[in-house]
């Protein structure tokens, strides 16, 4: 797009994963991924600004139909983590699964905007080029999340179970307190408190990149002709539609997995 | 597909979002949400117990109404009651104002009777007298005679 002379499949698609990158310190780590983190912050600002808004102006009486949907979507949420979360989850566990569905839902619906639009006026309006609007296609955006309720686990197990019962948890469950099997049993925690953050990030941002290599698979039709153009765009609305689908499902994945993990940091074994 | 800084400030900006909808987002909400949920309870426990009332004031009403149609079989029956006395003291009444009637009038009859009488009487014993003049008139002196046609007329009487 932005040279018109060597579009080639691969040019293309390489453009569209490309991310607008700052190096702020010398070495490969501090790189920061400038669209993933604006286009989130911009879209956790609206959303949850969105959410604000409504929320200040309240009432208890008859809700406006506003205030009727934002509760709608507030109270889904509070009754899946009531199912799962036995505690005082309005002190932290439920707010923040509504942070985490609302956001994570809202960088994934980035998806199902047309690429090559958005890239478009990306470029011309803002002057922007390789621009990439959908923040949950960045691994470390998911990392960053999964990281994050990561840390809240263990800060939670600590909390909750104390140091000592945290430990006694490594060691001496699920297989026994027998001290032969405590090397087991760490073994086996450590495996499970690896794989919890992986896998909680990887889905997410597997199902939605894959998502964003299709569509992009499907713009290369364009390439072909009038037939794949047209081919190509009904398609394209066919995988949009059924990605409405996968976005909102990876988001609500995302989110009881979040509530999942913290309510077993809650919970003695 | 490289961790890099990007990491650390979306969890950064994760933990403030995280805050801000824990500080203001849920809590106002929650808020409404409970209070309304009290009031949606509070407004049917309020239906319940109208009903219930209304239920004991249906019981109550058709009480009233059963007494009120006994009291008023009551009031009709003494009325009836009431009416034929009044007819048999009126009937009563009437009778005895007529037999005084009667009386009054039987008793004026007898006086014009008895005056009709003394009258003719009267009548009777001047013509008598007045007959027994013509008769004697030549034989009898009126003045010589006076004290026997007094004691004739006294007779008469």
């Amino acid at each position: 797009m932005a040279s018109n002379t060597e579009l080639t499949p691969t040019s293309y698609i390489e453009h569209h994963l490309t991310y607008l990158t700052v190096q702020i310190k010398e070495g490969s780590f501090w790189v920061l991924h400038v669209d993933t983190l604006v286009t989130s912050i911009i879209l956790g600002v609206i959303s949850i600004g969105f959410i604000w808004l409504v929320v200040r102006k309240a009432t208890s009486g008859v809700p406006s139909k506003t205030q009727a949907f934002v509760e709608l979507a507030v109270e889904f949420i509070d009754n899946e983590v009531k199912n799962s979360f036995h505690g005082n989850r309005h002190v932290f566990v439920a707010p923040a699964a509504l942070t985490i569905f609302v956001w994570v839902l809202m960088m994934n619906a980035m998806d199902i905007l047309p690429i090559d639009i958005m890239a478009w006026i990306l470029e011309h309006a803002f002057g922007l080029h390789n621009w990439k609007i959908v923040p949950t296609t960045d691994v470390n955006t998911t990392f960053a999340l999964a990281l994050s309720i990561w840390l809240l686990m263990i800060f939670f197990n600590v909390k909750v179970k104390g140091l000592g019962g945290w430990m006694y948890e490594l060691f001496c469950t699920p297989f026994g307190k027998n001290p032969l099997l405590w090397l087991l049993n760490l073994l086996f925690n450590f495996i499970e408190y690896v794989s919890k953050p992986l896998s909680h990030s990887l889905r997410l941002f597997g199902n939605i990149y894959a998502g964003e290599i299709i569509f992009l698979l499907l713009g290369m039709w364009a390439a072909t002709g009038v037939s794949g153009t047209i081919f190509g765009a009904i398609l394209g609305a066919g995988w949009a539609i059924f990605h409405i689908l996968i976005v909102t499902l990876q988001a609500f994945i995302f989110m009881m997995l979040t509530v999942v993990y913290l309510s077993m940091a809650h919970e003695s074994h | 597909m490289n961790i890099n800084f990007t990491l650390i400030s979306q969890a950064i900006a994760f933990s403030v979002f995280i805050w801000f909808t824990i500080r203001y987002v849920w809590p106002p909400l929650l808020r409404a949400i409970e209070e309304r949920q009290k009031n949606i309870a509070d407004g049917l426990a309020a239906g319940e117990r109208g009903r219930h009332e209304l239920e004991l004031a249906s019981h109550r009403s058709s009480d009233v109404l059963k007494d009120a149609k006994q009291r008023a079989s009551e009031i009709i029956a003494q009325a009836e009651k009431r009416a034929t006395e009044v007819i048999e003291e009126a009937k009563h009444t009437a009778k005895e104002e007529g037999d005084r009637i009667v009386a009054g009038a039987k008793a004026d009859i007898e006086h014009e009777i008895f005056s009709a009488k003394e009258v003719l009487r009267q009548q009777v014993a001047e013509l008598a007298v007045a007959g027994a003049a013509k008769i004697l008139r030549r034989e009898i002196d009126a003045a010589a005679h006076a004290d026997l046609l007094v004691a004739i007329r006294e007779d008469l009487k």
